[in-house]
């Protein structure tokens, strides 16, 4: 597909030029806990986007006011320059949810989900059934069109989920930790899934724990914490914003690795963390200059290099400079479903 | 497609994305226009067909226990409040359809709540389609349920020796406004169903509703022993409004007046509720 075509794609959905997604000061409260707290977001078309944060942090919840779910409190959001209070339909009929928080019905065939699906987004009978076995096929589901969704495996279960998303090509799709409890293979053809949507011309808002998984796939990132986007920006502007690189140095044998630190340490002019690993070491440094004058040091020393690596920190490390806590701690989830209700 | 069946079943989950397959899949959705109300309604009644036909279980509580409940006051009470067996069908089994029937429309209530904890609710909460239908839908389909529930009643009755005077016309029409009450009874478990937590919640809240509005009537007794302030509830329940008329009907008298009441009954519970219960659809959290 050339450019021209992917832009016309793109371009056919409507309005161009709105940003997919824009809010201003979104605020929605769930008692007393500020699920999302003053979220301002503006999400070009095209690509991947990525919610990183914690348990709780809010992405949940921004996206459910983004897909018409619940109203915000405070604040406005447009979804391709719709309003998502005021033209809830017109929202609607452009985006798609996927993941834990849009099921298909567990107890019908994948083949009948999406059967259903497609009558209600306006195929004809038979037009529904033959887009029903080409999703299937697409995804390689088609044995199991007549089995009972609860029977899927983990990985198939979201084939179907996504499959049952673009019954109607969206403009905008949200998927909310799409490979969270897959085992790695099934996680890779999650990814190359979402690759092809995005070829495809659909915007993507993808919602992660993984660091990895927003390193991977996505353009531009939103690092959200406690309701609020404490950074923005490419993976690549995350982790430079944080600032240094880190320099890894494993030398060939163990015994000479004190004596490389203290060469490193020497030429750097900065702390040398000996790794886990025996033979390892790890240098923060500012600017790569250096490096090679202290790899010529330590070739110099008559001390062989197993192997060395010039690189970013990682997105965990920017998470952990960003928020002061690491990506894995869960806060107390305020994307839970409100306390108990009973009628008045 | 041939189906060469030599090879083993290529378990769905050893797949190799067809990235071109998907992409292909991706741009080829048409978009055409989202179904109306009507069509959309009558939709998501399929879907409640096709959950019958993968859990038929749902068939047991519609068929099994009115079944018992019919046998168990027919036999255990008639001789007691009618003198006879025989004497009493006649009088009891109108009353005993409406209650079975009214009883069974509580499973909308929790089939919706459970919709809502297994995430099925917000995946129909975000298509483009009018947001009533999924509800009107669900209540529709039930429809059915209630009109097999009501043959096998009627047809049990028929075998204990209920002869009722009205004919079939008699039956049918009074059958028909049963399922119309039903119909507008369903939306008190809807919206029970969208303010309360957890299907058994549901439940509970909803025994709490029914057992009142059906004891608290005319269905098992003539409300003429009664002390007077029950008397005054039973005068003013809809559901007695609803036994005389279909115990009427059946029994090939003129029941305008009842009638009269069940439908004014019927169009103020769907205007009453049906905006409280969407309000509340449209902003579950």
């Amino acid at each position: 597909m050339t450019i021209a075509e992917v832009a016309a794609v793109r371009g056919a959905g409507g309005a161009s030029g709105e940003p997919a997604i824009e809010t201003e000061g979104l605020v929605k409260l769930f008692g007393a806990t500020r699920a999302v707290d003053g979220v301002d977001l503006v999400i070009p078309r095209g690509g991947v986007h990525g919610f990183l944060g914690p348990n709780g942090a809010g992405k949940t919840t921004t996206i459910r006011v983004l897909a018409t779910l619940i109203r915000p409190d405070a604040g406005t959001a447009r979804v391709f320059g719709h309003d998502v209070v005021r033209e809830a339909d017109a929202v609607r009929a452009r985006v798609s949810l996927t993941g834990q928080f849009a099921s298909l019905d567990e107890d019908l065939t994948g083949d009948e989900n999406l059967r259903l699906l497609a009558r209600l987004l306006g195929y004809p009978r038979a037009e529904g059934r033959a887009r029903a076995e080409q999703l299937l096929a697409a995804f390689g589901l088609t044995d199991a069109a007549g089995k009972q969704v609860k029977k899927y495996s983990g990985g198939m279960r979201r084939r179907i989920d996504i499959a049952a998303s673009i019954v109607v090509r969206p403009d905008l799709i949200f998927l909310d930790e799409p490979t969270t409890g897959l085992d790695p293979r099934s996680r890779n053809q999650v990814w190359e899934v979402i690759r092809a949507l995005v070829r495809g011309g659909t915007t993507v808002l993808l919602t992660t724990q993984y660091l990895d998984e927003a390193d991977q796939l996505a353009d531009r990132i939103s690092v959200i914490d406690a309701g609020r986007v404490v950074a923005e920006g490419t993976p690549g502007e995350l982790k430079a914003s944080v600032g240094t690189g880190t320099l890894q140095v494993r030398v060939r044998r163990p015994d000479q690795r004190a004596q490389a630190r203290d060469l490193l340490q020497r030429v750097l002019g900065v702390e040398v963390r000996e790794q886990s690993d025996p033979a390892g070491l790890t240098v923060g440094i500012g600017d790569a200059g250096p490096v090679a004058q202290a790899l010529a040091a330590l070739a110099d020393a008559d001390i062989g290099l197993a192997q060395y690596a010039l690189g970013q920190p990682s997105l965990d490390e920017v998470f952990l400079a960003l928020t002061g806590h690491t990506a894995e701690s869960v806060l107390p989830s305020a994307d839970s479903q409100p306390s108990e209700e009973t009628p008045a | 497609m041939t189906a060469v069946a030599s090879t083993p079943t290529p378990t769905a989950s050893h797949w190799t994305p067809d990235t071109a397959a998907v992409h292909e899949a991706l741009v080829a959705g048409a978009r055409p226009r989202p179904q109306g109300p009507f069509a959309a309604s009558a939709t998501f009644g399929w879907r409640t067909l096709l959950r019958i036909k993968h859990v038929p279980e749902q068939l047991f509580d519609v068929t099994a226990f009115p079944v018992m409940m019919t046998l168990i006051f027919t036999f255990l009470f008639g001789g007691a409040l009618a003198g006879s067996v025989d004497a009493y069908i006649q009088f009891f089994l109108p009353g005993i359809l409406v209650q079975s029937i009214l009883m069974i429309t509580m499973y909308t209530g929790v089939a919706l709540n459970t919709d809502i904890e297994k995430g099925v609710f917000d995946r129909i909460r975000s298509l483009p389609v009018w947001r009533p239908s999924a509800l009107v839908g669900a209540l529709l389909g039930d429809v059915l349920r209630f009109t097999l529930a009501s043959a096998v009643i009627i047809s049990l009755g028929l075998l204990l020796g209920f002869r009722p005077d009205g004919g079939p016309l008699g039956v049918l029409g009074a059958v028909g406004l049963l399922l119309v009450f039903a119909f507008a009874l369903g939306w008190i478990w809807t919206f029970l169903a969208l303010r309360l937590q957890t299907p058994n919640a549901v439940m509970g809240w909803s025994m709490l509703v029914i057992t009142p509005l059906t004891f608290g009537s005319n269905i098992f007794v003539d409300p003429s022993t009664m002390p007077g302030w029950l008397q005054a509830f039973v005068d003013v329940n809809p559901v007695s409004h609803l036994v005389t008329a279909v115990r009427g009907l059946m029994h090939g008298q003129s029941m305008a007046g009842d009638v009269g009441m069940v439908l004014l009954w019927s169009v103020l519970l769907v205007a009453v509720l049906g905006p409280l219960t969407m309000r509340r659809y449209g902003n579950r959290s």
